[in-house]
């Protein structure tokens, strides 16, 4: 086990290089010196500042020597300055990626959860009414786009129901804490998590009925049958724990996604994640936290990837830990 | 072909999906002749509701532009960004995934971590990196759009290719002295098509819902009125004006569905033994 999370590990590593290296290649592929693209909006930096820019990335220096020094800075979680708001873009990050962890993380649990039990649902009673049902909203839930519905969801249970806030992370000027607090948040999370969420129940409820009407239909399952075992054991204990398999592997392959989805999400109901830091720097062109919001995603996905991995390999011992 | 027609008849919800993308398609190359007038002009007073104004059916926006005419001419750029994206996806993913699959070892190795890498990185970070640096032009958007979608397409034609290559026809042809690339040119990407057109079709609407995304978050071409521009520009006003969010999010869901119809019937026509083991 620990030679393959170690295996993991180095691959990984070897990824997160490559973000780097590819954002150091924008930078320098962008139109104008790359000094005023790290500072932000033209214009918007002093000269000062952009003088210490060129002196800090040594912008007289051969191109590998600059890759030298951002690499070096990047590996020491030295991600650059935001001229716009006075911060090191490592700390703005740091400050939001709670958030993002937190509605990411719910949204993931919620779909995966919702999506194999109305996928198993679905696919104990094909060709049911239910079956239809489940399968039509899964095909409306998978084309319609994740901004939109968090709009109309924002509309419908907050501005006209009044049921939820749609607006933030916590209640301001509200004071709670301790459990009070935790409430609060939960009730601001509710309509972000969801509509995140429907997208990727709906992949991962047709990824579970297709997987498991396949499973249903090998050898064993017949043997059981034969055996007389009963029909829910049957479909929790022999085709769900195997139909399970595919569906954990592209979760895992999603994680990239959910965040990307997390962009839009939080821009729509104000989450103060890191999605939300990226939507108000591309309006302000500020490359440095853009950049930076990106090869954080990347390290996150990254780590989800391991997590998926691991759990993988809990459940199926039979995965041969090679790296 | 009368085949492949019966069997894509069969499945109701492909015609249903056929139906609503051929009036999409008509309203996009009607849109020029019918609303010849720009979509970005002032044509009435702002926030007119729909249906209270003859020749306005949709009412107006924030900036009293016709909806109906933004509407028109927003179904060309979805399905242009939507087909010409992906045509440029698979000119990348298609060589690079037949080349893995040809060659086998070092060649595949380097280009499936190449695949790979830019199958974890998060796509649509991606393309927002791409878009803030690059100028976003309508070309841009489409570049980046195909830079982030064409991984799917290279491991798709890799597994196809593979298990092609080791069969009889390919081994006649490679006794008839035929070269590496008509071999694969002739003889194995033509067997490989069916599964990439019903890739395509689907990538056709990933491509339209990551547009209407990048233009809502303000990263699209701003000569140009999109979906996904109009719900982003009446956002801020979604509590005095909802509709005017409430349609154009209507229009890509309506055709993203008909696309992902279309491609599920093209699934069952061209691969009828498939359906049949997964029904």
């Amino acid at each position: 086990m620990t030679r393959f999370i170690l295996g993991r590990l180095i691959k990984a590593g070897f990824i997160l290089l490559a973000i780097l290296i590819f954002n150091f290649l924008l930078i320098h592929a962008a139109p104008g010196d790359p000094a005023a693209v790290m500072a932000g909006e033209a214009g918007a930096a002093d000269e000062k500042f952009l003088a210490d820019l060129r002196e800090r990335f040594g912008l007289d220096q051969p191109l590998y020597i600059q890759l030298w020094t951002y690499l070096q800075g990047a590996v020491q979680l030295d991600l650059g300055f935001s001229y716009r708001q006075q911060m090191p873009v490592a700390e703005l990050i740091a400050d939001r990626l709670p958030a993002t962890l937190l509605l990411t993380g719910v949204a993931f649990l919620l779909s995966l959860s919702l999506g194999v039990l109305a996928g198993v649902a679905a696919s104990a009673r094909q060709g049911s009414w239910g079956d239809t049902i489940i399968s039509t909203l899964a095909l409306l839930f998978y084309a319609t786009p994740l901004f939109w519905v968090a709009l109309m969801a924002a509309l419908v249970f907050s501005v006209w129901l009044g049921w939820l806030p749609g607006f933030g992370y916590s209640t301001v000027g509200a004071g709670y804490t301790g459990w009070a607090h935790a409430l609060d948040v939960a009730k601001h999370l509710v309509l972000p998590a969801t509509t995140l969420g429907l997208f990727f129940t709906a992949i991962y409820m047709r990824m579970t009925r297709a997987s498991m009407l396949e499973v249903s239909r090998l050898d064993f399952v017949k043997t059981a049958r034969a055996k007389g075992v009963k029909r829910r054991v049957i479909l929790r204990r022999h085709i769900l724990r195997n139909a399970l398999l595919p569906v954990i592997t592209l979760a895992g392959l999603q994680a990239g996604q959910i965040f990307g989805g997390a962009i839009l999400t939080e821009t729509v109901f104000a989450w103060p994640g890191i999605g939300r830091l990226m939507f108000e720097a591309i309006n302000q062109r500020d490359y440095a936290v853009i950049l930076g919001v990106f090869y954080i995603s990347g390290a996150m996905v990254l780590l989800f990837n391991l997590i998926t991995d691991v759990f993988y390999v809990i459940i199926d011992p039979r995965i041969r830990l090679t790296g | 072909m009368k085949d492949f027609w019966t069997r894509f008849r069969f499945n109701r919800g492909a015609v249903i999906g056929l139906v609503i993308l051929a009036v999409v398609i008509a309203t996009a190359i009607a849109a020029p002749f019918i609303f010849p007038t720009s979509p970005w002009k002032m044509v009435q007073r702002p926030f007119l509701p729909p249906l209270t104004q003859n020749g306005l059916p949709l009412g107006t926006d924030a900036l009293g532009r016709d909806v109906l005419a933004g509407l028109a001419h927003g179904a060309y750029v979805s399905l242009l960004v939507g087909l010409v994206s992906t045509v440029v996806a698979l000119a990348i993913g298609v060589p690079v995934g037949a080349l893995a699959g040809y060659f086998v070892g070092r060649v595949d190795d380097a280009l499936m971590r190449f695949t790979e890498f830019f199958q974890t990185i998060p796509s649509f970070a991606l393309a927002i990196v791409l878009l803030a640096i690059f100028q976003p032009s309508l070309t841009f958007v489409i570049i980046a759009i195909a830079i982030v979608s064409w991984p799917p397409v290279a491991r798709l034609v890799r597994g196809e290719v593979l298990s092609l290559r080791t069969r009889e026809f390919v081994e006649a042809a490679t006794l008839q002295g035929l070269g590496n690339a008509q071999i694969i040119l002739r003889h194995i990407l033509p067997n490989a098509l069916p599964p990439i057109i019903v890739l395509a079709s689907l990538m056709v609407a990933q491509a339209i819902l990551l547009e209407s995304s990048l233009s809502f978050l303000g990263l699209g071409d701003p000569n140009i009125m999109s979906w996904g521009y109009m719900i982003g520009a009446a956002r801020t006003v979604i509590r005095t004006a909802w509709w005017l969010s409430f349609l154009p999010g209507m229009a890509i869901l309506l055709t993203v569905l008909a696309l992902n119809l279309i491609g599920e019937g093209l699934n069952d026509a061209l691969n009828p033994r498939l359906t049949r083991k997964s029904e």
